[in-house]
Protein backbone atom coordinates (compact mmCIF):
# COMPACT_ATOMS: atom_id res chain seq x y z
CA UNK A 1 0.00 0.00 0.00
CA UNK A 2 2.97 2.31 0.41
CA UNK A 3 3.72 2.32 -3.29
CA UNK A 4 4.76 5.69 -4.68
CA UNK A 5 5.64 6.08 -8.33
CA UNK A 6 7.96 8.62 -10.00
CA UNK A 7 5.82 10.86 -12.21
CA UNK A 8 6.69 13.93 -14.28
CA UNK A 9 4.81 17.13 -13.49
CA UNK A 10 3.00 18.42 -16.60
CA UNK A 11 0.84 21.20 -15.19
CA UNK A 12 0.02 22.84 -11.84
CA UNK A 13 -2.84 25.27 -11.27
CA UNK A 14 -3.38 27.74 -8.45
CA UNK A 15 -5.58 25.32 -6.47
CA UNK A 16 -2.62 22.96 -5.92
CA UNK A 17 -4.06 20.59 -8.49
CA UNK A 18 -2.32 19.54 -11.65
CA UNK A 19 -1.42 16.83 -14.09
CA UNK A 20 1.40 14.32 -13.96
CA UNK A 21 2.62 11.84 -16.56
CA UNK A 22 3.53 8.27 -15.63
CA UNK A 23 4.88 6.09 -18.43
CA UNK A 24 2.73 7.85 -21.03
CA UNK A 25 -0.42 8.10 -18.92
CA UNK A 26 -1.51 11.56 -17.77
CA UNK A 27 -3.57 11.86 -14.62
CA UNK A 28 -4.67 14.41 -12.05
CA UNK A 29 -2.61 14.93 -8.92
CA UNK A 30 -2.74 17.17 -5.88
CA UNK A 31 0.31 19.24 -4.91
CA UNK A 32 -1.08 20.23 -1.53
CA UNK A 33 1.73 18.31 0.22
CA UNK A 34 4.45 19.56 -2.15
CA UNK A 35 3.68 23.17 -3.05
CA UNK A 36 7.18 23.91 -4.38
CA UNK A 37 6.97 21.32 -7.18
CA UNK A 38 7.53 22.78 -10.66
CA UNK A 39 6.48 21.67 -14.11
CA UNK A 40 9.14 19.24 -15.39
CA UNK A 41 10.07 17.95 -11.92
CA UNK A 42 9.79 14.26 -11.17
CA UNK A 43 7.73 13.65 -8.03
CA UNK A 44 6.81 10.57 -6.02
CA UNK A 45 3.07 10.12 -6.45
CA UNK A 46 1.05 8.26 -3.81
CA UNK A 47 -2.76 7.97 -3.69
CA UNK A 48 -3.16 10.97 -5.98
CA UNK A 49 -0.78 13.26 -4.06
CA UNK A 50 2.77 14.33 -4.86
CA UNK A 51 4.73 13.47 -1.71
CA UNK A 52 8.29 14.51 -2.56
CA UNK A 53 10.49 15.62 -5.44
CA UNK A 54 12.86 13.02 -6.83
CA UNK A 55 16.32 14.42 -6.14
CA UNK A 56 18.05 14.14 -9.50
CA UNK A 57 21.59 14.68 -8.15
CA UNK A 58 21.12 11.96 -5.52
CA UNK A 59 19.66 9.61 -8.14
CA UNK A 60 22.72 10.21 -10.35
CA UNK A 61 25.06 9.55 -7.42
CA UNK A 62 23.29 6.26 -6.59
CA UNK A 63 23.42 5.27 -10.27
CA UNK A 64 27.16 6.06 -10.35
CA UNK A 65 27.74 3.67 -7.42
CA UNK A 66 25.57 1.06 -9.11
CA UNK A 67 27.55 1.45 -12.34
CA UNK A 68 30.70 0.57 -10.36
CA UNK A 69 28.86 -2.48 -9.06
CA UNK A 70 27.88 -3.35 -12.63
CA UNK A 71 31.56 -3.24 -13.67
CA UNK A 72 32.34 -5.63 -10.82
CA UNK A 73 29.33 -7.75 -11.85
CA UNK A 74 30.55 -8.03 -15.44
CA UNK A 75 33.97 -9.07 -14.17
CA UNK A 76 32.31 -11.82 -12.09
CA UNK A 77 30.20 -13.10 -15.00
CA UNK B 1 11.09 3.85 -20.35
CA UNK B 2 9.88 5.01 -16.96
CA UNK B 3 12.55 7.26 -15.51
CA UNK B 4 14.00 6.34 -12.10
CA UNK B 5 12.62 2.80 -12.41
CA UNK B 6 14.35 0.84 -15.21
CA UNK B 7 17.81 2.20 -14.32
CA UNK B 8 17.48 0.34 -11.02
CA UNK B 9 16.91 -3.04 -12.70
CA UNK B 10 20.36 -3.58 -14.29
CA UNK B 11 21.42 -7.25 -14.18
CA UNK B 12 25.20 -6.62 -14.12
CA UNK B 13 24.85 -4.28 -11.12
CA UNK B 14 22.68 -6.91 -9.41
CA UNK B 15 25.46 -9.48 -9.97
CA UNK B 16 28.04 -7.06 -8.56
CA UNK B 17 25.93 -6.34 -5.49
CA UNK B 18 25.17 -10.03 -4.94
CA UNK B 19 28.89 -10.82 -5.08
CA UNK B 20 29.58 -8.02 -2.57
CA UNK B 21 26.83 -9.40 -0.31
CA UNK B 22 28.34 -12.88 -0.49
CA UNK B 23 31.80 -11.54 0.38
CA UNK B 24 30.64 -9.79 3.56
CA UNK B 25 28.19 -12.39 4.85
CA UNK B 26 30.32 -14.31 7.30
CA UNK B 27 27.77 -15.51 9.82
CA UNK B 28 24.06 -16.16 10.05
CA UNK B 29 22.16 -12.87 9.81
CA UNK B 30 18.44 -12.08 10.05
CA UNK B 31 17.30 -8.97 8.23
CA UNK B 32 13.72 -7.82 8.56
CA UNK B 33 11.75 -5.74 6.09
CA UNK B 34 8.81 -4.02 7.76
CA UNK B 35 7.06 -2.78 4.63
CA UNK B 36 4.72 -4.87 2.52
CA UNK B 37 5.92 -3.10 -0.62
CA UNK B 38 9.41 -4.43 0.17
CA UNK B 39 8.00 -7.92 0.82
CA UNK B 40 6.48 -7.93 -2.66
CA UNK B 41 9.60 -6.42 -4.30
CA UNK B 42 11.82 -9.06 -2.70
CA UNK B 43 9.58 -11.88 -3.94
CA UNK B 44 8.85 -10.46 -7.36
CA UNK B 45 12.49 -9.91 -8.22
CA UNK B 46 13.64 -13.25 -6.84
CA UNK B 47 15.97 -11.55 -4.35
CA UNK B 48 15.70 -14.33 -1.74
CA UNK B 49 17.19 -16.79 -4.24
CA UNK B 50 20.16 -14.47 -4.89
CA UNK B 51 21.21 -14.27 -1.25
CA UNK B 52 23.73 -16.62 0.38
CA UNK B 53 22.15 -19.14 2.81
CA UNK B 54 23.41 -17.62 6.10
CA UNK B 55 21.35 -14.55 5.25
CA UNK B 56 17.63 -14.79 6.14
CA UNK B 57 15.00 -12.29 5.15
CA UNK B 58 12.14 -11.94 7.61
CA UNK B 59 8.88 -10.17 6.81
CA UNK B 60 7.52 -7.95 9.55
CA UNK B 61 4.16 -6.31 10.15
CA UNK B 62 4.39 -3.93 7.22
CA UNK B 63 1.10 -4.13 5.42
CA UNK B 64 -1.60 -1.79 6.72
CA UNK B 65 -4.30 -4.10 5.37
CA UNK B 66 -2.85 -7.11 7.19
CA UNK B 67 -2.44 -5.44 10.57
CA UNK B 68 -5.99 -4.05 10.63
CA UNK B 69 -7.84 -6.02 13.30
CA UNK B 70 -11.06 -7.91 12.75
CA UNK B 71 -12.73 -5.50 15.20
CA UNK B 72 -11.87 -2.51 12.96
CA UNK B 73 -13.04 -4.31 9.81
CA UNK B 74 -16.28 -5.29 11.58
CA UNK B 75 -16.80 -1.62 12.46
CA UNK B 76 -16.35 -0.56 8.83
CA UNK B 77 -18.80 -3.25 7.75
CA UNK B 78 -21.35 -2.09 10.32
CA UNK B 79 -20.99 1.47 9.01
CA UNK B 80 -21.32 0.32 5.38
CA UNK B 81 -24.57 -1.39 6.33
CA UNK B 82 -26.15 1.84 7.58
CA UNK B 83 -28.99 2.74 5.23
CA UNK B 84 -28.29 5.49 2.71
CA UNK B 85 -24.52 5.75 3.21
CA UNK B 86 -21.59 5.21 0.89
CA UNK B 87 -18.43 3.67 2.27
CA UNK B 88 -15.27 4.26 0.25
CA UNK B 89 -11.89 2.65 0.77
CA UNK B 90 -8.71 1.48 -0.97
CA UNK B 91 -9.09 -1.63 -3.14
CA UNK B 92 -6.95 -3.85 -0.94
CA UNK B 93 -9.47 -3.62 1.91
CA UNK B 94 -12.39 -5.09 -0.03
CA UNK B 95 -11.63 -8.79 0.32
CA UNK B 96 -10.17 -8.78 3.83
CA UNK B 97 -12.33 -11.00 6.00
CA UNK B 98 -13.59 -9.46 9.22
CA UNK B 99 -15.02 -11.74 11.90
CA UNK B 100 -17.93 -12.83 9.72
CA UNK B 101 -17.72 -11.22 6.29
CA UNK B 102 -15.76 -8.84 4.07
CA UNK B 103 -16.66 -5.46 2.58
CA UNK B 104 -16.91 -7.21 -0.78
CA UNK B 105 -19.60 -9.50 0.62
CA UNK B 106 -21.64 -6.65 2.09
CA UNK B 107 -21.34 -4.84 -1.24
CA UNK B 108 -22.71 -7.93 -2.97
CA UNK B 109 -25.55 -7.88 -0.44
CA UNK B 110 -26.49 -4.37 -1.53
CA UNK B 111 -24.44 -1.94 0.56
CA UNK B 112 -22.85 0.93 -1.36
CA UNK B 113 -19.12 0.22 -0.99
CA UNK B 114 -16.78 1.94 -3.44
CA UNK B 115 -13.11 1.50 -4.21
CA UNK B 116 -11.14 4.71 -4.66
CA UNK B 117 -7.58 5.34 -5.80
CA UNK B 118 -7.21 8.51 -3.73
CA UNK B 119 -8.98 9.79 -0.62
CA UNK B 120 -9.66 12.92 -2.72
CA UNK B 121 -11.97 10.77 -4.85
CA UNK B 122 -14.08 10.14 -1.74
CA UNK B 123 -14.19 13.89 -1.01
CA UNK B 124 -15.35 14.52 -4.60
CA UNK B 125 -18.00 11.81 -4.15
CA UNK B 126 -19.28 13.65 -1.05
CA UNK B 127 -19.20 17.00 -2.88
CA UNK B 128 -21.20 15.61 -5.81
CA UNK B 129 -23.78 13.84 -3.58
CA UNK B 130 -24.48 16.35 -0.79
CA UNK B 131 -27.49 14.39 0.49
CA UNK B 132 -25.51 11.19 0.98
CA UNK B 133 -23.06 10.57 3.81
CA UNK B 134 -19.72 9.35 2.41
CA UNK B 135 -17.52 7.51 4.90
CA UNK B 136 -13.86 6.93 4.04
CA UNK B 137 -12.37 3.83 5.70
CA UNK B 138 -8.87 5.22 6.18
CA UNK B 139 -6.10 2.66 6.49
CA UNK B 140 -2.44 3.29 5.96
CA UNK B 141 0.93 4.07 7.44
CA UNK B 142 2.75 7.40 7.53
CA UNK B 143 2.99 7.42 3.70
CA UNK B 144 -0.78 7.53 3.29
CA UNK B 145 -1.85 9.56 6.34
CA UNK B 146 -0.85 12.96 4.86
CA UNK B 147 -3.04 12.29 1.81
CA UNK B 148 -5.96 11.64 4.13
CA UNK B 149 -5.26 14.70 6.27
CA UNK B 150 -5.05 16.81 3.10
CA UNK B 151 -8.36 15.36 1.81
CA UNK B 152 -10.08 16.09 5.10
CA UNK B 153 -8.81 19.67 5.07
CA UNK B 154 -10.11 19.96 1.52
CA UNK B 155 -13.52 18.65 2.64
CA UNK B 156 -13.48 21.24 5.42
CA UNK B 157 -12.55 24.04 3.00
CA UNK B 158 -15.40 22.96 0.71
CA UNK B 159 -17.77 23.17 3.70
CA UNK B 160 -18.86 19.55 3.26
CA UNK B 161 -21.18 18.25 5.97
CA UNK B 162 -21.45 14.70 4.63
CA UNK B 163 -17.82 13.47 4.64
CA UNK B 164 -16.64 11.20 7.44
CA UNK B 165 -13.61 9.09 8.32
CA UNK B 166 -12.92 5.87 10.15
CA UNK B 167 -9.27 6.30 11.07
CA UNK B 168 -7.39 3.05 11.62
CA UNK B 169 -4.00 4.51 10.71
CA UNK B 170 -0.90 2.91 12.14
CA UNK B 171 2.60 4.23 12.80
CA UNK B 172 5.63 2.12 11.93
CA UNK B 173 8.36 3.05 14.48
CA UNK B 174 6.24 2.05 17.53
CA UNK B 175 5.61 -1.35 15.90
CA UNK B 176 9.36 -1.81 15.35
CA UNK B 177 9.91 -1.03 19.03
CA UNK B 178 7.21 -3.56 19.99
CA UNK B 179 8.93 -6.25 17.90
CA UNK B 180 12.31 -5.53 19.50
CA UNK B 181 10.80 -5.44 22.99
CA UNK B 182 9.00 -8.76 22.46
CA UNK B 183 12.36 -10.31 21.53
CA UNK B 184 10.68 -13.32 19.90
CA UNK B 185 12.84 -13.13 16.80
CA UNK B 186 16.44 -12.09 16.58
CA UNK B 187 16.76 -9.15 14.20
CA UNK B 188 20.24 -8.10 13.08
CA UNK B 189 19.14 -5.28 10.81
CA UNK B 190 16.05 -3.46 9.56
CA UNK B 191 15.28 -2.59 5.95
CA UNK B 192 13.31 0.55 6.78
CA UNK B 193 10.38 1.55 4.59
CA UNK B 194 11.33 4.02 1.86
CA UNK B 195 8.01 5.72 1.33
CA UNK B 196 7.06 5.97 5.01
CA UNK B 197 10.44 7.70 5.37
CA UNK B 198 9.72 10.11 2.52
CA UNK B 199 7.30 11.61 5.04
CA UNK B 200 8.94 10.99 8.44
CA UNK B 201 12.64 11.18 7.48
CA UNK B 202 15.36 9.29 9.34
CA UNK B 203 15.06 10.74 12.87
CA UNK B 204 12.16 8.53 14.13
CA UNK B 205 14.27 5.35 13.68
CA UNK B 206 17.27 6.59 15.68
CA UNK B 207 16.18 4.84 18.89
CA UNK B 208 16.67 1.49 17.13
CA UNK B 209 20.48 1.67 16.77
CA UNK B 210 20.83 3.78 19.92
CA UNK B 211 18.76 1.66 22.32
CA UNK B 212 18.81 -1.76 20.67
CA UNK B 213 22.08 -1.67 18.70
CA UNK B 214 20.30 -2.73 15.52
CA UNK B 215 21.40 -1.17 12.19
CA UNK B 216 18.77 0.44 9.94
CA UNK B 217 18.89 1.31 6.23
CA UNK B 218 16.04 3.25 4.64
CA UNK B 219 15.67 1.49 1.32
CA UNK B 220 13.93 2.02 -2.02
CA UNK B 221 11.81 -0.53 -3.86
CA UNK B 222 13.49 -1.34 -7.15
CA UNK B 223 15.58 -4.53 -7.14
CA UNK B 224 18.93 -2.71 -7.07
CA UNK B 225 17.70 -0.51 -4.23
CA UNK B 226 16.85 -3.58 -2.16
CA UNK B 227 20.18 -5.30 -2.91
CA UNK B 228 22.11 -2.13 -2.11
CA UNK B 229 20.11 -1.68 1.13
CA UNK B 230 21.00 -5.25 2.14
CA UNK B 231 24.66 -4.67 1.27
CA UNK B 232 24.71 -1.47 3.39
CA UNK B 233 23.18 -3.31 6.36
CA UNK B 234 25.75 -6.10 6.08
CA UNK B 235 28.52 -3.52 5.90
CA UNK B 236 27.28 -1.90 9.13
CA UNK B 237 27.19 -5.34 10.79
CA UNK B 238 30.69 -6.22 9.53
CA UNK B 239 32.07 -2.85 10.76
CA UNK B 240 30.34 -3.21 14.14
CA UNK B 241 28.34 -0.02 13.48
CA UNK B 242 24.66 0.57 14.20
CA UNK B 243 23.13 3.68 12.67
CA UNK B 244 20.32 4.87 10.42
CA UNK B 245 21.54 5.17 6.83
CA UNK B 246 19.59 6.18 3.75
CA UNK B 247 20.00 4.10 0.60
CA UNK B 248 16.91 5.66 -1.06
CA UNK B 249 18.49 9.10 -1.25
CA UNK B 250 16.65 10.20 -4.39
CA UNK B 251 13.35 10.09 -2.45
CA UNK B 252 14.16 10.43 1.25
CA UNK B 253 15.55 13.57 2.90
CA UNK B 254 16.73 13.21 6.51
CA UNK B 255 14.01 15.68 7.55
CA UNK B 256 11.26 13.94 5.54
CA UNK B 257 8.39 16.14 4.34
CA UNK B 258 7.73 18.59 7.21
CA UNK B 259 4.64 20.12 5.57
CA UNK B 260 3.02 16.67 5.21
CA UNK B 261 3.69 16.00 8.90
CA UNK B 262 2.32 19.41 9.87
CA UNK B 263 -0.97 18.71 8.07
CA UNK B 264 -1.16 15.30 9.78
CA UNK B 265 -0.70 16.78 13.23
CA UNK B 266 -3.22 19.53 12.50
CA UNK B 267 -5.90 16.88 11.96
CA UNK B 268 -4.79 13.82 13.95
CA UNK B 269 -3.31 13.02 17.35
CA UNK B 270 -1.58 9.86 18.52
CA UNK B 271 -3.55 7.17 20.24
CA UNK B 272 -3.00 3.56 21.28
CA UNK B 273 -3.95 1.15 18.52
CA UNK B 274 -4.69 -2.54 18.16
CA UNK B 275 -2.54 -4.42 15.63
CA UNK B 276 -3.28 -7.89 14.36
CA UNK B 277 -0.56 -10.14 15.76
CA UNK B 278 1.07 -7.46 17.90
CA UNK B 279 -1.85 -6.51 20.12
CA UNK B 280 -2.27 -3.01 21.53
CA UNK B 281 0.75 -0.77 21.02
CA UNK B 282 0.97 2.58 22.84
CA UNK B 283 0.88 5.70 20.63
CA UNK B 284 0.92 3.65 17.43
CA UNK B 285 -2.32 4.91 15.91
CA UNK B 286 -3.92 8.20 14.96
CA UNK B 287 -7.35 9.57 15.82
CA UNK B 288 -9.03 12.80 14.79
CA UNK B 289 -8.35 15.76 17.07
CA UNK B 290 -11.37 17.03 19.05
CA UNK B 291 -11.80 19.99 16.68
CA UNK B 292 -12.29 17.54 13.79
CA UNK B 293 -14.64 15.19 15.65
CA UNK B 294 -17.54 16.11 13.37
CA UNK B 295 -15.75 14.16 10.63
CA UNK B 296 -15.54 11.03 12.82
CA UNK B 297 -17.91 8.36 11.47
CA UNK B 298 -17.99 6.50 14.78
CA UNK B 299 -19.13 9.65 16.61
CA UNK B 300 -21.85 10.30 14.06
CA UNK B 301 -23.41 6.90 13.37
CA UNK B 302 -24.61 4.61 16.14
CA UNK B 303 -23.31 1.18 15.23
CA UNK B 304 -23.31 -2.05 17.11
CA UNK B 305 -20.89 -4.47 15.46
CA UNK B 306 -21.15 -8.14 16.49
CA UNK B 307 -18.59 -9.56 18.93
CA UNK B 308 -15.33 -10.19 17.10
CA UNK B 309 -13.86 -13.62 16.55
CA UNK B 310 -10.57 -14.84 15.14
CA UNK B 311 -10.23 -17.36 12.32
CA UNK B 312 -9.38 -20.75 13.70
CA UNK B 313 -5.98 -22.09 12.72
CA UNK B 314 -4.92 -18.85 11.00
CA UNK B 315 -1.31 -17.91 11.82
CA UNK B 316 -1.38 -14.37 10.34
CA UNK B 317 -0.58 -12.93 13.77
CA UNK B 318 2.61 -14.99 14.14
CA UNK B 319 3.57 -14.33 10.51
CA UNK B 320 3.23 -10.57 11.03
CA UNK B 321 5.71 -10.79 13.91
CA UNK B 322 8.18 -12.80 11.82
CA UNK B 323 7.87 -15.71 14.27
CA UNK B 324 6.38 -18.09 11.68
CA UNK B 325 6.56 -18.28 7.89
CA UNK B 326 3.52 -19.05 5.72
CA UNK B 327 4.42 -22.73 5.08
CA UNK B 328 4.23 -23.23 8.89
CA UNK B 329 0.49 -22.46 8.72
CA UNK B 330 -1.78 -25.50 8.34
CA UNK B 331 -4.19 -23.46 6.21
CA UNK B 332 -1.56 -22.11 3.78
CA UNK B 333 -2.20 -23.00 0.12
CA UNK B 334 -4.92 -25.47 1.19
CA UNK B 335 -7.87 -23.93 3.01
CA UNK B 336 -6.36 -20.46 2.51
CA UNK B 337 -5.53 -19.26 -1.02
CA UNK B 338 -5.77 -15.86 -2.73
CA UNK B 339 -9.06 -16.99 -4.34
CA UNK B 340 -10.51 -18.03 -1.00
CA UNK B 341 -8.50 -16.31 1.74
CA UNK B 342 -8.92 -16.99 5.44
CA UNK B 343 -6.43 -14.47 6.78
CA UNK B 344 -5.48 -10.97 5.62
CA UNK B 345 -1.87 -11.89 4.79
CA UNK B 346 -3.26 -13.98 1.92
CA UNK B 347 -5.70 -11.29 0.75
CA UNK B 348 -3.53 -8.24 0.52
CA UNK B 349 -1.40 -7.97 -2.60
CA UNK B 350 1.39 -7.04 -0.18
CA UNK B 351 0.68 -9.79 2.31
CA UNK B 352 3.48 -12.19 3.22
CA UNK B 353 1.32 -15.25 2.53
CA UNK B 354 0.22 -13.89 -0.86
CA UNK B 355 3.91 -13.32 -1.73
CA UNK B 356 4.92 -16.86 -0.73
CA UNK B 357 1.91 -18.28 -2.56
CA UNK B 358 2.59 -16.43 -5.78
CA UNK B 359 6.38 -16.47 -5.93
CA UNK B 360 7.67 -18.88 -3.30
CA UNK B 361 7.85 -22.62 -2.95
CA UNK B 362 4.67 -24.26 -1.63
Amino acid sequence: MCLAIPARVVQINEQSLGLVELGGVVREASFMLLPDALVGDYVLLHAGYALQKVDEAEAEETLRLLAEMAEAGRAEA
Amino acid sequence: MVRYVQEFHDAAAARGLTAAIERITSRSVNLMEVCGTHTVAIFRHGIRQLLPPPLSMLSGPGCPVCVTTNADIDKAIALAEQPGVTLATFGDMMKVPGSYQSLQQVKADGSDVRVVYSPRDAVCMARDNPQRPVIFFAVGFETTVPTIAASLLEAEALGLKNFYLISVHKLIPPAMRALLEAGEVSIDGFICPGHVSVVIGSQPYKFIPQQYGVPCVITGFEPLDVLQGIEMLLRQIADGRAEVEIQYRRGVRPEGNPLARELVSRVFEETDAGWRGLGRIPSSGLKLRPEYKRFDAEETFAINPPPTKEHEGCLCGDILRGVKTPPDCPLFAGACTPESPVGPCMVSSEGTCAGWYQYGSR
